[in-house]
């Protein structure tokens, strides 16, 4: 009778430990694909903007085909762009690309034809558009990425992450983030 | 990002909060529209001299039909709320084209709060106002007056409808709209016994002689059903428009936005706007972000009030 009761005991214990097991288990991977479809919303609008990059090179060279250094530098930081694989790669690609079409906006400056142009307008409107979205979607991202390495780092998710292979994502860090210390140790996002 | 960490958590424990209250309130509707029904029955079957045990089917059965009605009533305003909220308050649906800087504002945003895009409203009144609705993300809309689009600058507008957003985001939409009709719908029998009531009062006194028994017992429950319908009309608009909820939505609105100054910057502006919107009434103005209908004044409304004091949450956001 007792041994029957110690049974029970021990398998009511055991259920109970695999019920909280695959509660938490099932929350990592709810928290893992939230950060999965969070950055599939920052690298829509990436290539978004590295699609507008050929048509505005062109534009630009239009009136200035001799800027040949500013136009190389925007082509090779949105070729990096494309090929960036992680966060933190693309976050350095995307910020090159950020600083060279600053130069190359600072070009246009000088040819007031070029400025006036409505390609150009539509083109600057649709960039400008382009990186309020990066930087709410990088906002959004960061902050699902926080929640789920947070839980790769804590109790009692931590042993049922580790056991299971989950990895920590990588931040997107922006511009004036890149100087700041580094806050994870980035692996390769899973 | 020292508060973010906690915003995903306090995001989702909202959401099921709202989720559980959502369902509560349907159900305590049904239950009080199931007493009042039985309740009624109960003084027509004593009226009609029903001995005690036919009397416990009538009342069983009538309270049933009350339980049933009011279910399907829930139901049809789970789904249909929201329409019936914008179709009140005289929204028309625009597109991209025509509201480029409202529409913008709204898909950044929603970006940034990781929400589907929803549908964009505008009422044609020139009072600065705006809410949100709709039952789950995946079904709402945000709505703007006209008077919002040309007052505000674009971050204060950035701001207000990050307000809206957050509201969607952690479903208070959900709670807040199918509160419209369950209250809309109390506030209306209550008012439409009230004056029966008085009908039924001014009528008993001109013929006494013989109708005076029953014009009695009706009146008696005309008055039970005001008595019992108007506080619980009230309460669910105040239960609606619980203070933390606007507090909330301004606390993770100034997060989304990125800039807490905005919207206590818009706040301020929409305060300061003494005009009345006119599609507003007592059912719907716990929609909006600053009460629109701007009648009160004395203390005692202050008690009541749907919204918390402005100034305490331009208060709050300046802290921030």
């Amino acid at each position: 009778m007792a041994l029957i009761i110690v049974i029970i005991v021990l398998v009511v214990l055991a259920l109970l430990l695999l019920f909280f097991t695959i509660g938490i288990y099932n929350g990592l991977v709810r928290s893992r694909n939230r950060t999965r479809e969070a950055w599939s919303a920052i690298d829509v609008q990436l290539r978004r903007r590295a699609s507008l990059v050929p048509n505005l090179v062109e534009t630009v060279k239009g009136y200035a085909g001799h800027e040949r250094e500013v136009f190389e530098n925007v082509t090779r930081a949105r070729s990096q762009l494309e090929q960036a694989g992680g966060a933190q790669q693309a976050a350095q690609a995307n910020n090159m690309l950020t600083q060279a079409l600053r130069s190359l906006f600072a070009v246009a400056e000088a040819y007031p034809q070029l400025r006036a142009s409505e390609n150009f307008m539509a083109l600057q409107r649709d960039l400008t558009d382009i990186e309020e979205k990066i930087a709410f979607s990088r906002d959004f991202y960061n902050r699902n990425v926080l929640d789920y390495n947070t839980r790769l780092q804590t109790f009692p998710s931590v042993v049922i992450a580790r056991n299971f292979g989950f990895q920590p994502r990588e931040f997107f860090e922006a511009e004036e983030e890149a100087r700041q210390e580094v806050r994870v140790d980035f692996s390769t996002g899973s | 990002m020292e508060g973010s960490v906690e915003q995903p958590v306090l995001i989702y424990d909202r959401i099921d909060k709202n989720r559980r209250n959502t369902i509560l309130l349907f159900l305590a509707f049904a239950i009080v529209i199931a007493v009042l029904f039985g309740a009624v029955g109960a003084i027509f079957g004593l009226y009609g001299g029903l001995e005690a045990k036919q009397l416990g089917p009538l009342v069983g059965s009538v309270a049933a039909i009350g339980l049933v009605t009011a279910l399907a009533f829930s139901w049809v305003s789970y789904y249909a709320s929201s329409s019936v909220v914008l179709g009140i308050s005289e929204a028309h649906e625009v597109t991209k084209e025509q509201e480029p800087v409202l529409w913008g504002v709204v898909e950044n945003l929603c970006i940034g709060a990781g929400l589907p895009m929803p549908k964009v409203y505008v009422i044609e009144d020139s009072a600065p106002n705006a809410f949100a609705t709709g039952r789950d993300p995946q079904h709402a809309a945000v709505c703007a007056t006209r008077g919002l689009l040309d007052k505000l600058e674009r971050r204060e507008l950035e701001g207000v409808i990050a307000h809206e957003l957050s509201h969607i985001g952690n479903y208070d939409t959900r709670v807040m709209t199918v509160m419209v009709m369950l209250a809309g719908l109390a506030a209306l029998v209550s008012d439409v016994m009230l004056r029966f009531t008085w009908y039924g009062s001014g009528s008993r006194s001109n013929n006494r002689d013989k109708g005076g028994g029953a014009a009695g017992a009706i009146i008696l429950i005309l008055a039970i059903v005001v008595i019992v319908l108007t506080p619980i009309a009230a309460a669910l608009l105040k239960m609606a428009v619980s203070r933390q909820r606007e507090y909330l939505a301004d606390a993770s609105g100034a997060l989304l936005c990125r800039n807490p100054d905005a919207l206590a910057d818009a706040l301020q502006k929409i305060s300061q706007d003494k005009e009345p919107l006119e599609v507003a009434n007592k059912a719907t103005e716990h929609l909006y972000i600053t009460n629109p209908l701007q009648e009160h004044a004395s203390a005692l409304n202050n008690l009541f009030d749907t919204h918390p004091p402005i100034e305490r949450r331009i208060e709050l956001l300046r802290a921030m």
